[in-house]
């Protein structure tokens, strides 16, 4: 536990300044004007840089937990929605360094008010929690004079075949993603964003996860998805600059200019029914995978990082990567190219009410072009997937999240004030 | 569903997989060099021993190639497809028992392909073959699934025949009669490709752009949407795809593995989809289906039962401990000659009832490894 700046150290303190300069590595200063984030290595404790070319959250190295929120906008004044983006901007730089909500905090204001802060992550350090904003197709409505700035991407999902989607846990006009190597850090920080927008937004519906499902840098080894398998091990890595370039960020000429340096994250909550899934043999669970269960080798191959090879036959000429084996019809290959940078989670929510678990992934990609990108491949698996047996998306949100937040600026600027991102 | 016809298959990839360790290192069991050119295939090494053999084919040609390992006869052993120039590709054949093979690359894809003969001694590896036992048990079970077959085409032709003259009350009275048939042997008529879905698939899950046809569209058609102009057409095709199945179904040749993946998936099914009211949505006659994929794994296992009998019997009489329990629960909800509809169940019935449907699984599921012993 090193770099962690303690709560604690911060009570009474005059401003921010003092708290950053204690923060090292998390000031969160631009290097030659572009985002230090993306080299950073958390390993627990410490802070993630908040300011930077590309909001934190995405390619920073996948933390253990996840608290997603997506959020209606109740108040119909644009004025109050651009405040609330500020008010929630200053939370967060202070958040993501360690700190409290805001100055006076849980226990250092007056005892005849409410704590500014809540409190339950007082003493806990960083823990490199991220926050990363985005925008749903409802926000560009007429409420906010936005209609014409929505983004031709931030596309309405198609309903794909298998869907079972529950209307309370879709949509949104905007979401927020806390990730933190503790659980209590990234629910305190939601918490105090909801009850910073009270009034102003309102929740819709929210999300835990835990134990991360994809590796997101090369630094960290592959987790495994409830389903016991290793997931993410081709994933788009935050060291591959010119995949980020090329399947993740929005590139100037994509569309529209203030959403340069942004993304687009699609979320989709995806029951696993784990009890069907655990009552099959090995070998047809590795079928339907297309990878060995225990080294993550694609089948035919000996090794996790072996490339998959969709080409080779067994007895009988047929394929050892079944036709609709799930990493088959998910592979780069099959899709003529597309890839996605995946950042998903495990969750557990109580019980169906028939005697089993609610659990599953809670799948978060982020890519460039929705529609040429998570559409295609999520079709070739609803409609083919043998995986789809044991699946159910009960929850689903597309979001266009800008790019990062400049010093003195706020998430979200260049939608509201015009600056270009990038 | 995933199909039972392919659990085979899939556990011989285990094997690959288990067994790809270090026996496939270097040495005399490494990986055989294979040098592809246009008008050569150099295989390093023409022998190897049973088990795993590795070969690392490299394209040093101009056209894109493949490999095969072929056994007598010109049977596939592995191959490895659309190897391109200065590409270097894996193929990992499990070889079970000694004999004479042929290596073969193929530059441009196509032919005989460059042949070369391979040679494998040492012990055999593979498990006896199904012994006389299960032998029966796959006939006994194929007798099974034609008495079905001919029953789904007798109740369907009936149904069909209600629901074109117009006679609505008739037609819902034979709809979960004829279903009982098709949900009996859901596996092996799931393992007929786009058939399955023309003749059972739910609105909600066929693809787009797929026309929603078979038993679910009439069941809307009766229960909710009212006669459509094309509802006779719709029932016409109904018979023609399951007289397509029926005929399928009777000529399938199943394996002892296959019937004991089929009784766990009929249990799956019931416990995603009959169990929670998703499968029969208008008529909710759900309880009828369930029976249905109850019996048929019964079937299953019943056929299976004096090898697993033989082989673990504290298993045997859990499995029919099991079943007695779920079918006494199920008579519960008997009404005349079917069963309450699922709008009528509460939500504790429901929950006993997935209850008894999941106690039943666990020792299912543990069937399949018995048999292939």
């Amino acid at each position: 536990m090193t770099g962690g700046l303690p709560r604690r150290r911060l009570l009474g303190f005059a401003g921010a300044g003092a708290a950053l300069a204690g923060a090292g590595a998390a000031a969160g200063a631009l290097v030659g004007g572009a985002a230090s984030s993306e080299r950073v290595r958390p390993t627990g404790a410490e802070a993630v840089p908040f300011h930077g070319e590309h909001q934190a959250g995405i390619t920073t190295p996948a933390q253990d937990r996840m608290h997603f929120v997506a959020l209606d906008v109740t108040t119909d004044d644009r004025a109050e929605l651009v405040d609330l983006l500020r008010e929630w901007t200053a939370a967060a730089r202070r958040m993501t360094a360690g700190q409290e909500a805001a100055e006076g905090g849980a226990v250092g204001g007056s005892p005849q008010a409410p704590p500014e802060d809540t409190g339950e992550a007082l003493d806990l350090p960083a823990s490199a929690l991220t926050l990363t904003l985005g925008f749903g197709p409802s926000l560009f409505d007429h409420r906010f004079g936005l209609a014409d700035r929505r983004p031709p991407k931030l596309v309405e999902l198609p309903r794909f075949p298998s869907d079972d989607l529950d209307e309370r846990r879709c949509g949104g006009d905007l979401c927020l993603q806390a990730c933190a190597n503790d659980p209590q850090v990234a629910v305190h920080a939601i918490r105090n964003l909801v009850r910073i927008g009270f009034g102003r937004v309102r929740v819709r519906w929210s999300q835990l996860g835990f134990g991360r499902t994809s590796s997101t840098s090369t630094s960290q080894s592959t987790p495994r998805n409830l389903f016991g398998f290793k997931d993410g091990t081709n994933n788009i890595k935050a060291e591959d600059a010119d995949a980020l370039r090329e399947h993740v960020w929005v590139a100037p000429g994509d569309g529209p200019d203030w959403l340069v340096g942004g993304t687009y994250l699609v979320a989709r909550r995806i029951r696993m029914h784990v009890e069907v899934w655990d009552r099959t043999s090995l070998a047809e669970q590795e079928a339907v995978v297309g990878r060995a269960k225990g080294t993550g080798a694609p089948l035919g191959q000996l090794a996790e990082f072996d490339p998959v090879d969709l080409h080779v036959k067994g007895a009988g000429g047929e394929y050892l990567v079944k036709e609709d084996a799930h990493v088959r019809l998910a592979s780069a290959e099959h899709l003529g190219g597309v890839r996605i940078l995946r950042r998903g989670y495990n969750f557990t929510d109580g019980t169906d009410g028939l005697g089993h678990l609610d659990a599953g992934l809670f799948f978060v990609c982020f890519n460039r072009d929705t529609g040429r990108q998570f559409v295609p491949m999520q079709m070739a698996l609803s409609t083919k997937d043998r995986m789809m047996e044991y699946l159910e998306h009960t929850g689903s949100g597309h979001f266009a999240v800008p790019p990062g937040v400049r010093e003195g600026g706020f998430w979200g600027d260049t939608l509201f004030e015009g600056r270009s991102g990038g | 569903m995933p199909t039972t016809a392919r659990a085979l298959t899939a556990a011989s990839l285990l094997l690959l997989a288990a067994c790809g360790g270090p026996e496939t290192t270097a040495g005399a069991d490494g990986p055989i060099a294979v040098e592809a050119t246009d008008d050569a295939c150099k295989v390093a090494r023409t022998s190897a021993k049973t088990g795993n053999v590795t070969f690392e084919v490299t394209n040093k040609g101009t056209k894109v190639t493949e490999f095969y390992l072929y056994a007598p006869g010109d049977r596939i052993l592995g191959e490895v497809e659309n190897i391109g120039p200065g590409l270097t590709r894996r193929l990992i054949v499990e070889v079970t028992e000694a004999g004479e093979l042929q290596t073969a690359c193929k530059p441009g894809m196509k032919g005989d392909g460059i042949r070369g003969a391979f040679t494998v001694d040492g012990e055999a590896r593979k498990s006896a073959d199904a012994d006389a036992a299960l032998a029966e048990a796959t006939k006994g079970y194929q007798r099974y699934v034609n008495s079905q077959a001919d029953g789904l085409l007798a109740k369907t032709t009936e149904f069909v025949d209600a629901v074109k003259a117009g006679d609505v009350e008739r037609a819902k009275a034979l709809y979960p009669v004829a279903r009982t048939y098709w949900e009996r042997i859901e596996p092996v008529a799931e393992s007929f490709g786009d058939l399955d879905p023309k003749v059972d698939g739910r609105e909600d899950v066929i693809e787009e752009g797929v026309e929603f046809t078979g038993f679910h569209r009439l069941e809307k058609d009766l229960w909710q949407a009212g006669p459509q102009a094309d509802t006779a057409s719709i029932a016409d095709r109904l018979l023609t795809d399951v007289k397509e199945v029926v005929a399928k179904a009777k000529a399938v040749e199943l394996t002892p593995l296959q019937l004991a993946n089929g009784a766990k998936e009929l249990l799956d099914e019931v416990a995603t989809g009959k169990i929670t009211g998703e499968e029969d949505r208008y008529s909710h006659t759900d309880l009828w289906d369930f029976r249905a994929n109850v019996d048929g794994s019964q079937a299953a296992v019943a056929a299976l039962r004096p090898v697993i009998e033989e082989r673990d019997a504290a298993l045997a009489a859990t499995v029919d401990q099991k079943f007695k329990a779920l079918d006494d629960l199920l008579e519960t909800y008997r009404d005349g000659d079917g069963f309450r509809l699922y709008t009528a169940l509460g939500e504790s019935d429901v929950q006993a009832l997935s209850a008894a449907v999941d106690a039943l699984g666990e020792p299912i599921s543990r069937v399949a490894e018995v048999v292939s012993r």
